[in-house]
This record gives C-alpha cells, sequence and structure tokens, in this order.
C-alpha cells in the first residue's frame, strides 16, 4: 500500500513489541480455549479406540484395566493416565480374567508395524490379534489386518514360557505360507512376506519381554 | 534390524520415506531450486543446516514444553524458532560467503515456510525420538532431500536438450519425473527388513 | 500508520471466484502441493484436508483483515504466522474430538497447514489490504478452489487405486485395484494429469477467445 513512498517511518520499538505481544497473548488465549473445550473429547475417542482394541484381541472381555509393568512390578493406572500403561487386563461379565493385551512393535516393509495382541496366561497362547498403525503397501503388506488365514494364526498360538520362567520356550516365528507345522509358528502371507515376518516379530520382542514380567508379578499360570 | 537404531532411522529418513519422494514434503523447492545441478547442491547444503539446527531447536522446546505441561503450545513455538534459525542461516551465508549468498539469496525465506524443516521436528516429536536419534533423522531428512533434489535436476538438465509436448512443459513435466523418481525410490522399501 | 484512501474495493462474484478456477491454488498457482499429494489417498482424507484448510484459511483471512490497520508493516509476516499456527492448533484439536481415525489418517499433516503457502499468501496479498467480508468471501473461495482440487486428485487416486469412492464399492469383486495410485508415485502422476487437462482447457479457451476477437 506504501509502494511509492521509498522510506516509511518507522513505528517505535515500543509498538511493534505491543502489537506482536498483543498478537500472542490473543493467540494464547484463543488455543488455550480449544484446547480446555477439546481435551475431553479427544481423552474419550482415545479411550474408546483403545477399548474397542483391546476387546477385539481379548474375545469375550467387557471390562478393561490399564497397568504398567516392569522389573519393579505391576501399577494399575487410572484412565487418565492412559499414556504411560503397557499392559491392559480384559475381564468378562463375571470379572474372571480373559487375558492381557500387550502392544509389539517391529519393522515392517515401508515402515514400523505396531500390532496389539490378546495373551491367555492360563493356556499360555495369543488368543487375538490386531494391527493398531502400519503404512504397508496396499493389497498386499496391508493384508496384515484384514487376511482371515493370517489372523486365523493368533487363536492358539503357543508362547509358554521356559520352566524358569525367564524366556519363550519356542521364540514365536513366521514361516512361508502352508509350512506352519508348529504351533509357535505363524504361517505368513505369499507376497507379504516382510511385513508378515514383521508381526512375528513385533509380537515375539514384546512377548519374551513382558511374559515373564507377567507370570513373576500377576500370578498368572497354575 | 532394531526399529529404534539409529542406522535404520537415517536410511529410513534418507532413502526408503525420502520426504520428498514419498511424504511429499519440501516440494517447493524441489519443483523450484532443480534446474541445474549446481544450485540444487547449494540449495541442499542449507537444508541440511537448517534442518540440523531446527531439530536441535525442536527437541529443547519440546523437553521445556512437557516439562511445563505446555504441548498445546507447540506447533507456534517450533514456527517461530525455526523461522528464527533462517534468518540465522541467512545472516551466517551472507558473512561467510557473499557467492552462495547471491545464488541461494531468493531461496533461503522459502526454507522458512518449508514443510520439510516443520515436518522433521513434528515427525522427530510424534515418534518421541532422543537426540541422538533426532540428529539421525535430520542427517538422514536433509541427505535424502539433497539427494533427491540433485537427481531430479540431473534429469531436468537432460531434459532440457528433448523434444516434450508444448502443454507438459513446466511443472506437469517436473511432476511425471518425480513421480518415476518416487517409483524407483520405492525399490528401496523392505531395506534391511 | 493510516493506509491511504483508496477507491472502495470492488465486491463481486470475482472475488469468490477467483480461487475457484482462474487462480485455484493448486491447479494454477501450484500452491500448497504437500498436502495435496500426502494426504489424497482417498476422497474423504482429501475432504477433510480442504475443509481443515478453508477453515484456516477463512479464520485467519477474518483476523488479519480486522488488523490490519494496527499491525505495523515491519512485524507484519510475523503476526501472520502465529495468529495462522493458531488456528491451525485450533484445528488439530478439533479434528481429534471428532474423529481419532481420521486424525490419524491425516498425521502430522494437518498441523503442517501452518506452511501451506496458499494461507499465508492470501494472508498478505489479500487479507491484509481489504475489508473485512471481501476478505472473508475470498478466503472461501480460495478454500473451496483449494477444496475442489483436492478432491480431483482423491477422487481420482481412490478410484483407481482401490476401485472405490467415499469408501463405496464401484467395480464389484472381481476389480483389481491399481495400488500405484494411493502410493506416493500416483500421487505426481495424478497431480501432472491434471495440471495438463487444465493448460489445455486454458489455450483451448484463449485461442477461441482470440479468434473472436479477430473476427470482431
Amino acid at each position: 500500500m506504501n509502494d511509492s513512498v521509498p522510506i516509511p517511518t518507522l513505528p517505535s520499538p515500543f509498538r511493534l513489541i505491543a502489537t506482536l505481544g498483543g498478537i500472542a497473548m490473543l493467540s494464547g488465549l484463543l488455543v488455550v480455549m480449544a484446547y480446555e473445550v477439546t481435551a475431553p473429547h479427544i481423552a474419550r475417542n482415545r479411550r474408546e479406540a483403545l477399548q474397542a482394541a483391546v476387546f477385539e484381541v481379548l474375545p469375550g472381555a467387557t471390562v478393561r484395566s490399564n497397568f504398567f509393568i516392569d522389573a519393579s512390578g505391576m501399577l494399575p493406572l487410572p484412565d487418565e493416565d492412559l499414556a504411560r500403561a503397557n499392559l491392559f487386563a480384559g475381564f468378562d461379565d463375571d470379572g474372571r480374567l480373559i487375558g492381557y493385551a500387550i502392544e509389539g512393535a517391529a519393522r515392517g516393509y515401508q515402515d514400523i508395524v505396531r500390532v496389539l495382541f490378546g495373551y491367555d496366561p492360563n493356556r499360555e497362547i495369543v488368543i487375538g490379534f490386531t494391527v493398531l498403525e502400519s503404512t504397508e503397501t496396499p493389497g498386499l503388506g496391508d493384508r496384515i489386518g484384514v487376511d482371515p488365514a493370517f489372523l486365523a494364526n493368533f487363536t492358539a498360538l503357543d508362547v509358554s514360557l521356559t520352566d524358569d520362567a525367564t524366556a519363550l520356550r519356542n521364540p514365536v516365528e513366521t514361516v512361508k505360507q502352508g509350512e506352519k507345522t508348529e504351533p509357535w509358528q505363524i504361517d505368513g502371507i505369499s507376497g507379504a512376506t516382510i511385513s508378515s515376518v514383521a508381526v512375528g516379530n513385533g509380537i515375539r520382542d514384546s512377548a519374551t519381554r513382558l511374559l515373564p514380567l507377567i507370570r513373576q508379578h500377576a500370578g498368572g499360570s497354575n | 534390524m532394531q526399529p529404534d537404531s539409529l542406522s535404520f532411522i537415517f536410511l529410513n529418513a534418507f532413502l526408503i520415506n525420502n520426504f520428498v519422494l514419498s511424504m511429499f514434503l519440501g516440494l517447493c523447492p524441489f519443483l523450484g531450486v532443480s534446474g541445474k545441478i549446481s544450485t540444487a547442491w547449494n540449495m541442499g547444503l542449507a537444508v541440511i543446516f537448517v534442518m540440523f539446527v531446527s531439530s536441535t531447536c525442536a527437541y529443547g522446546i519440546n523437553a521445556l514444553l512437557v516439562r511445563f505441561n505446555l504441548e498445546f503450545l507447540r506447533l507456534i513455538c517450533y514456527i517461530a524458532v525455526i523461522a528464527s534459525a533462517v534468518q540465522l542461516v541467512e545472516m551466517a551465508i551472507k558473512k561467510i560467503s557473499p557467492a552462495l549468498f547471491r545464488t541461494l539469496g531468493i531461496f533461503l525465506p522459502l526454507i522458512t515456510t518449508n514443510c520439510a524443516i516443520l515436518g522433521l521436528a513434528l515427525f522427530q516429536t510424534f515418534r518421541d525420538y532422543s537426540f541422538v536419534q533426532c540428529l539421525a533423522f535430520s542427517a538422514g531428512a536433509g541427505g535424502g532431500f539433497t539427494l533427491a533434489l540433485l537427481l531430479m535436476a540431473g534429469l531436468r538438465e537432460k531434459l532440457d536438450l528433448a523434444d516434450v509436448p508444448d502443454v507438459s512443459m513446466g511443472a506437469a513435466l517436473s511432476l511425471m519425473l518425480a513421480g518415476l523418481l518416487s517409483l524407483a525410490f520405492m525399490g528401496f522399501a523392505g531395506l534391511g527388513g | 500508520m493510516p493506509p491511504p484512501a483508496r477507491p472502495a474495493a470492488p465486491m463481486n462474484w470475482e472475488t469468490f471466484t477467483q480461487g475457484l478456477w482462474k487462480e485455484n491454488p493448486v491447479f494454477v498457482m501450484l500452491l500448497g502441493l504437500c498436502p495435496a499429494m500426502a494426504v489424497t489417498n482417498t476422497a474423504m482424507n482429501a475432504l477433510a484436508m480442504g475443509v481443515a484448510t478453508t477453515f484456516v484459511l477463512v479464520c485467519s483471512g477474518l483476523l488479519v483483515s480486522l488488523l490490519r490497520n494496527i499491525i505495523p508493516k515491519q512485524v507484519r509476516i510475523a503476526s501472520y504466522i502465529i495468529i495462522i499456527a493458531t488456528f491451525v492448533t485450533i484445528t488439530d484439536y478439533a479434528i481429534q474430538a471428532i474423529s481419532l481415525d481420521l486424525y490419524n489418517a491425516l498425521g502430522a499433516f494437518i498441523q503442517l497447514i501452518v506452511v501451506n503457502c496458499v494461507i499465508l499468501g492470501r494472508a498478505e496479498a489479500y487479507a491484509s489490504k481489504h475489508p473485512v467480508f471481501n476478505s472473508l468471501v475470498n478466503a472461501l473461495g480460495m478454500g473451496v478452489g483449494f477444496t475442489f482440487a483436492l478432491l480431483c486428485l482423491g477422487g481420482v487416486r481412490e478410484i483407481l487405486g482401490s476401485g472405490t469412492f467415499f469408501g463405496v464399492m464401484l467395480f464389484g469383486e472381481r476389480f483389481q485395484p491399481w495400488s500405484v495410485f494411493v502410493l506416493p508415485p500416483g500421487g505426481f502422476f495424478v497431480l501432472a494429469f491434471w495440471l495438463v487437462l487444465f493448460s489445455t482447457v486454458r489455450r483451448a479457451r484463449e485461442r477461441r477467445e482470440k479468434e473472436a476477437a479477430h473476427a470482431a
């Protein structure tokens, strides 16, 4: 608007700072307002998404509780502290423990694949599985989340612990399609080998790390 | 390879999920400055430097914001710091190498509003990288950006001699080339898996 | 300093339609390409991104226009960026509150709206020089144009790449999806195709106009 004026008079530095400060205040106010309004909805959405995933991998579960587990023990967490939880227990209507939902992550074809799987401590098997996050190739790698034959691997996948309960007796491994012979093997998807292997690795790593802790702190197997 | 190992983070940002060719970050400079290899190289260097600076700043700010529970101010703070970082690099280049400044002069402001720089800061926050992981990530992202820019510039220099249909001259042609490059880069997926 | 007096800005249909076709941000001005390709692998994502961007465009245009006589020239860019970042943050929270699935699909690209050149470009080139209502209408036009461009990209990519449109199956079970179109290279190819189409149409129209002028 002042293109024709060669040197515009410089407003006082005070005015510049006051303007920027005023705008920053206004913006802070708006953001805080938006945050306050949306925070409860966001928390509820996150809770519901997690709840749905946990109930999916623990068939029959209707009640969920959150835990943080490490070498020092198993700490129950309220829903407000969901971000810290690394273990979710699922119970049925009668309050019987169905199992634990555990997250796993491994490097897939395109990027990291994050999965959630259900663990039944009494039978020492994986009873359910779902993909939380993946950017695997559509039509090929992303079949790990939908392929019925592949999902059937996770109805009774053997993850039993050694007698001293420090490691898996037979580490989970992914084999080529149709070559599954042992209960701890995952029948891969042909055309999505790397993605299938990633799922197996994710489950194996988390199971190796967390199952001995669960046995130690929660009792579990009889 | 572990999903959070440094080599994987670097490789992932450098080739597999190249910022330009598979995440579409930083397309403006990619299309604008890829006419000549020499300019592309200078631009790439500037981007790598700004990425290191802004990644370091973003890590610091995020640690501070999380400490005081002010995560909702993250975006505004990132933008402010990255803009200042670019100003800094602009002044530094002007002082150190006036020749380089003349070549890059008009493109440096472009980096300020470059999604690649802000994207780097946001992705490292979302993925909870540690400080060393952030450095590996920015090295990979900056290197990958420069690689894509150089490849593109090489192709376009050759293309000057080619006879292409009139309507597809300019941006459309560059985009098709970028698409072919992107197809080629898809071959890197699965690397190290 | 108060802006010098100028003739009242003309407010007409052109203010709105400018962004739709003649200055379409994506197809003609090649701005905001980053979100235009990154999130347009489905029509739904494209629509969400377009609406989010329109919201930020309109709100920031409104505020910039309201404050246009207060903000000194020297700090205007900094002020605009703060204003835009504010509305982007608000949009980010709003989308998280509306649908987490949508938020996960768009990822960091919602926050990257802040560096979309369309928005800063509008604030600087239009909203800072025009009255509130004009700015509002112009921003809305630009937003609709941007959304339209995103839908063009997202629609084609989803139909070819997954055989669906807004999640509705189009070709039946036997369709073999052309997956490359939902992958990054497809984004480049589809945009290149639209650019060629646009420039062909524009040239044909220019030629017709020239011939009409010649005949007259």
